[in-house]
């Protein structure tokens, strides 16, 4: 019991509340021609099905600062449309990131009152310290340095989805 | 009791409690307000309840508002100095 406590302390959570069906949510977040769209726009393509292949690729922005191909990867453990995904999820925008190996990252979509989703992100960073401040908010780190983490993401996401146009960073 | 979480994530009520000058209902009631702002968010592990901070609202105001303000204000600064300019 104490052994998960600990576990638990390195797992960061966000939530937010999207006027949107879960349907539309689960292909914003699955697909490459949504997530091209938000965030830090890296295409995202995920085989669905448990021990399928999850890549980010890289943007062309990214690539002129010298990141890989393939900015994150994991593989899918779980996939339940449109409720539940859950993957292995690795940063590689650096060797020392990949180095660390992968975290679990958890999405649930829950239907809420008035045609709102719930959409809740579980970062498992456990043992890794480098993604752990990838993904955290820090006031210090601009956008274009790479903050933000996945509160700018799914705000930007919600932004998407609520208006169908993505404010440019 | 934000900045505790920022801290340490997940923790139990107990935990935060030992934190604060607070009973226990004290610390209860304020969790209760900052979880109905979504700024914490509970999850279930076996028998405990942990307590993670959501800074997903906080971004989502930055993002509607202060960014707005910012915006009006440069915009409001450029014009200054287009009129300052014109009639000089």
């Amino acid at each position: 019991m104490t052994e998960l406590t600990d576990d638990t302390r390195t797992t960061q959570v966000f939530r937010v509340y999207i006027t949107a069906p879960a349907e539309k949510i689960w292909d914003a977040i699955t697909t490459p021609e949504w997530t091209a769209k938000y965030g830090y726009r890296g295409p995202a393509t995920y085989e669905l099905h448990a021990g399928g292949r999850f890549v980010v690729n890289a943007t062309e922005q990214m690539k002129t600062f010298g990141a890989p191909d393939v900015v994150i990867d994991g593989e899918v453990l779980e996939s339940d449309p449109p409720r539940k995904l859950v993957h292995t999820y690795r940063f590689n925008f650096a060797p020392e990131q990949t180095a660390e190996g992968f975290t679990t990252v958890t999405w649930e979509l829950a239907p809420e009152r008035d045609g709102i989703t719930r959409l809740t992100v579980t970062h498992d960073v456990t043992g890794a310290p480098q993604a752990a401040a990838m993904i955290a908010v820090d006031a210090d780190v601009s956008l274009e340095q790479g903050g933000g983490g996945w509160a700018w993401i799914l705000s930007d996401l919600k932004t998407l989805l609520e208006s169908d146009t993505a404010r440019t960073p | 009791m934000l900045d505790r979480l920022l801290e340490r994530e997940g923790q139990t009520l107990t935990e935060l409690e030992s934190e604060f000058e607070m009973t226990r209902f004290g610390v209860m009631k304020h969790l209760r307000v900052l979880e109905d702002a979504n700024l914490v968010v509970t999850k279930r592990s076996g028998r405990e309840k942990l307590h993670f901070l959501n800074p997903v609202p906080i971004r989502l105001v930055h993002d509607r508002w202060i960014d707005k303000y910012t915006e009006r204000r440069i915009a409001a600064l450029a014009d200054l100095k287009t009129e300052l300019e014109s009639t000089a």
